[in-house]
C-alpha cells in the first residue's frame, strides 16, 4: 500500500525568495504528524506547497500513490486531500451551511471515500447545526475553525492538512479539538497538522517534524518524545 | 388628467422610455458587477460588445434572413464565444497585475471593435424593425404601452431576476460568491476556478450581447451606441457599489426612471442627473448603495 503523503526534495519559492529547502517526509495512511517549528520556519509553506498555492515548486509530492508537483491546484484536492488553512477561510457571503456544503464531494478514486454525511458532521458540531442560517463569519473563532475543519470532511478526503487549528482559541475549544483529532484518527484520516501550541500536538501526533529555514532538522516518533524533549525545547525555545 | 401641470399620459410614457433605459443599464451594469467581482477586471469593452450584440442581430436579419427570435438567442451566444476567447488570449495574463491594466487592455478592444464596424457600416447608423409578434401597441387605459417596450423591460427584468437567483440562491452561486472572496482557496477544494473565470467573463459579455440584440429595434444601431451608454453604464455601478449584484439591478432601474421622470420636469438636466446622484452618493456612502465598505 502505498504512503498517503510522500514528499521529496521538495522546494518552494514565493516570487523570487526561496522558502522551502528540500522537505522530504512522508505519512502512512491513518497516521497523525504534526510539523514543528518557530514562525516563518516554513511549515505553513509546506501545507501550501502541497496544494500547489506557493509559487514554483520542484521535487515530488506523491498524494496516494500519484505526483503532484506538474497538477494544477484544482486537481490536487481530487487525489484526496482536503485543506484547513490557518487563517481558515469561511467565507462572508455565505451562509455556515452555504460553507460546509461548498468544497465539492471528491471523485471516488483511490485517495478519496465516501465523506461524512451532514447528519454525521452535525452530531459531531452540534453548534454548526444551530447556527446553519447565521453568516459564516458571524460565528465565534471557535465555531469558524469547527466549520473550517467539518466542511473538508464532507468531501470524501482522507488526507486532512490542518494549518494551526488550535491558534487563538479557548482552551475548553482546544480540547473539543483534541477529542475531534482523537475521534477522526480512529476513523482512520491521515492528519498533517502544523502546530505551534506543542502541548496540542504532543498527546494526538504519531510523530514530529521539526522544521528550520524551509529543512527538516529533526524527525521524533511520540515513543521517543520524552527522551528528545531536551533537544524539542532548544529548537523551538518554548 | 395632470400631475404637476404634466399630462398624465406624457409622465407615463417617459417613466416608461426611463424603465427601458434602466433595463439596459441594469443588463449591462450587472455583466459588469458580476466580471469585476470574480475577474478584478474593470471591462471598458462592456459597452462595445453591447454594440457588437445589436451589429449582430442586425447583419443576421438583414443580411442572412434568420428572424429577430434567433439572433435573440445566437447574438449572446457569439459576442459570449467572443468573450471567451479574449479571456483565455488576453485578459488572464493581467489577473496579477493592478485595475488599471486590464482597463486599458479593454478599452484598446472597444476603439479596435468599434473602429471595425465604423469602417464596415459607417456611423450613420442602420435600423432594424420590431419583429411582427411584437409590432403595434396595447391600451392600458391610462396609458398607450408599445408591446416591444414592455417586452424589452419584461425580458431584461427576468433575466436579471434570474442571474440574481442563480448567484445568491445555488450552488454554483456559491462557488462564485466564494471565488470572489478567495479564488485560491475555492481552488483548493478542487473547483477549476480558471475555468468557472472564463464561462463568467463569457457569460457577463453575452448579457452585454443580449441588450444589443433587445435595443436593437428601439435605437439607433451605430458603433458608438456603446460609448454613449458605458458611462452611464460605470456611474449606476458605482453608485450601486462595485461588485453588488442586486446593487447594479436596483440602481439600473431605479436611475433609467429617474432619468425619466427628469426629462419631464427638468429636460435640461436629463443628461446629467445620472451623475449628480454619483456625486451625492459618493459624498454620502463612498462604497455605494449597496457596496460594502472594506
Amino acid at each position: 500500500m502505498s504512503a498517503a503523503l510522500e514528499i521529496s526534495n521538495l522546494q518552494a519559492w514565493y516570487g523570487e525568495s526561496h522558502v522551502l529547502h528540500g522537505i522530504s517526509l512522508s505519512v502512512q495512511p491513518g497516521e497523525v504528524v504534526a510539523l514543528l517549528g518557530r514562525n516563518g520556519a516554513g511549515r505553513t509553506t509546506t501545507l501550501r506547497a502541497i496544494m500547489g498555492l506557493t509559487g514554483r515548486r520542484s521535487g515530488s509530492i506523491k498524494i496516494n500513490g500519484s505526483e503532484a508537483i506538474g497538477l494544477p491546484t484544482h486537481k490536487i484536492a481530487h487525489l484526496g486531500v482536503g485543506y484547513c488553512p490557518e487563517e481558515r477561510g469561511i467565507f462572508a457571503s455565505l451562509s455556515t451551511e452555504e460553507n460546509l456544503m461548498l468544497p465539492p464531494v471528491l471523485a471516488s478514486s483511490k485517495g478519496a471515500a465516501a465523506g461524512m454525511s451532514i447528519a454525521e458532521i452535525y452530531a459531531m458540531f452540534p453548534n454548526l447545526q444551530e447556527r446553519r442560517n447565521s453568516q459564516g463569519t458571524r460565528l465565534s473563532g471557535g465555531e469558524q475553525q469547527m466549520l473550517a475543519v467539518a466542511r473538508i470532511l464532507r468531501t470524501g478526503a482522507r488526507l486532512l492538512l490542518l494549518d494551526e487549528i488550535s491558534e487563538g482559541l479557548a482552551p475548553v475549544i482546544v480540547q473539543a479539538l483534541a477529542r475531534m483529532i482523537t475521534t477522526l484518527k480512529e476513523k482512520g484520516y491521515t492528519i498533517v497538522m502544523v502546530e505551534q501550541n506543542f502541548r496540542f500536538a504532543a498527546p494526538l501526533a504519531d510523530r514530529f517534524y521539526v522544521i528550520e529555514h524551509g529543512q527538516i532538522v529533526e524527525t521524533i516518533a511520540s515513543a521517543d518524545l520524552n527522551a528528545r524533549m531536551p533537544v524539542l525545547t532548544e529548537l523551538l525555545g518554548v | 388628467m395632470e400631475i404637476f401641470g404634466v399630462p398624465l399620459q406624457a409622465l407615463m410614457s417617459q417613466l416608461l422610455l426611463g424603465l427601458v433605459n434602466g433595463s439596459f443599464y441594469a443588463m449591462l451594469s450587472l455583466g459588469l458587477a458580476v466580471i469585476f467581482g470574480l475577474l478584478n477586471v474593470i471591462n471598458f469593452s462592456h459597452g462595445a460588445l453591447y454594440m457588437v450584440g445589436a451589429f449582430l442581430a442586425y447583419i443576421g436579419v438583414t443580411q442572412f434572413g434568420l428572424n429577430y427570435w434567433m439572433m435573440l438567442v445566437l447574438a449572446p451566444l457569439a459576442v459570449g464565444l467572443l468573450g471567451i476567447v479574449i479571456e483565455r488570449s488576453m485578459l488572464r495574463w493581467l489577473y496579477k497585475l493592478d485595475h488599471l491594466y486590464g482597463l486599458l487592455l479593454t478599452f484598446g478592444l472597444t476603439l479596435l471593435l468599434e473602429g471595425v464596424f465604423r469602417s464596415f457600416y459607417g456611423v450613420s447608423g442602420q435600423t432594424l424593425d420590431v419583429p411582427d409578434a411584437l409590432a403595434g401597441a396595447t391600451d392600458l387605459g391610462f396609458m398607450i404601452l408599445p408591446n416591444y417596450r414592455g417586452w424589452v423591460v419584461g425580458a431584461s427584468l427576468s433575466v436579471c431576476l434570474a442571474t440574481w437567483f442563480v448567484i445568491e440562491k445555488t450552488r454554483l452561486g456559491a462557488y462564485l460568491r466564494a471565488g470572489t472572496e478567495n479564488p485560491k482557496l475555492v481552488e483548493a477544494f478542487g473547483v477549476n476556478v480558471p475555468m468557472m473565470v472564463m464561462l463568467t467573463y463569457g457569460f457577463g459579455v453575452a448579457l452585454a450581447g443580449l441588450a444589443g440584440v433587445l435595443a436593437a429595434p428601439v435605437i439607433n444601431v451605430t458603433p458608438l451606441m456603446g460609448s454613449n451608454l458605458i458611462i452611464v453604464v460605470f456611474a449606476v455601478v458605482v453608485i450601486g457599489g462595485m461588485g453588488s449584484i442586486l446593487g447594479s439591478i436596483v440602481t439600473g432601474l431605479g436611475l433609467g426612471v429617474i432619468e425619466g421622470l427628469t426629462r419631464v420636469f427638468y429636460p435640461e438636466g436629463s443628461e446629467v442627473v445620472v451623475f449628480v446622484v454619483m456625486v451625492i452618493v459618493l459624498m454620502l456612502r463612498p462604497a455605494g448603495l449597496f457596496g460594502k465598505e472594506k
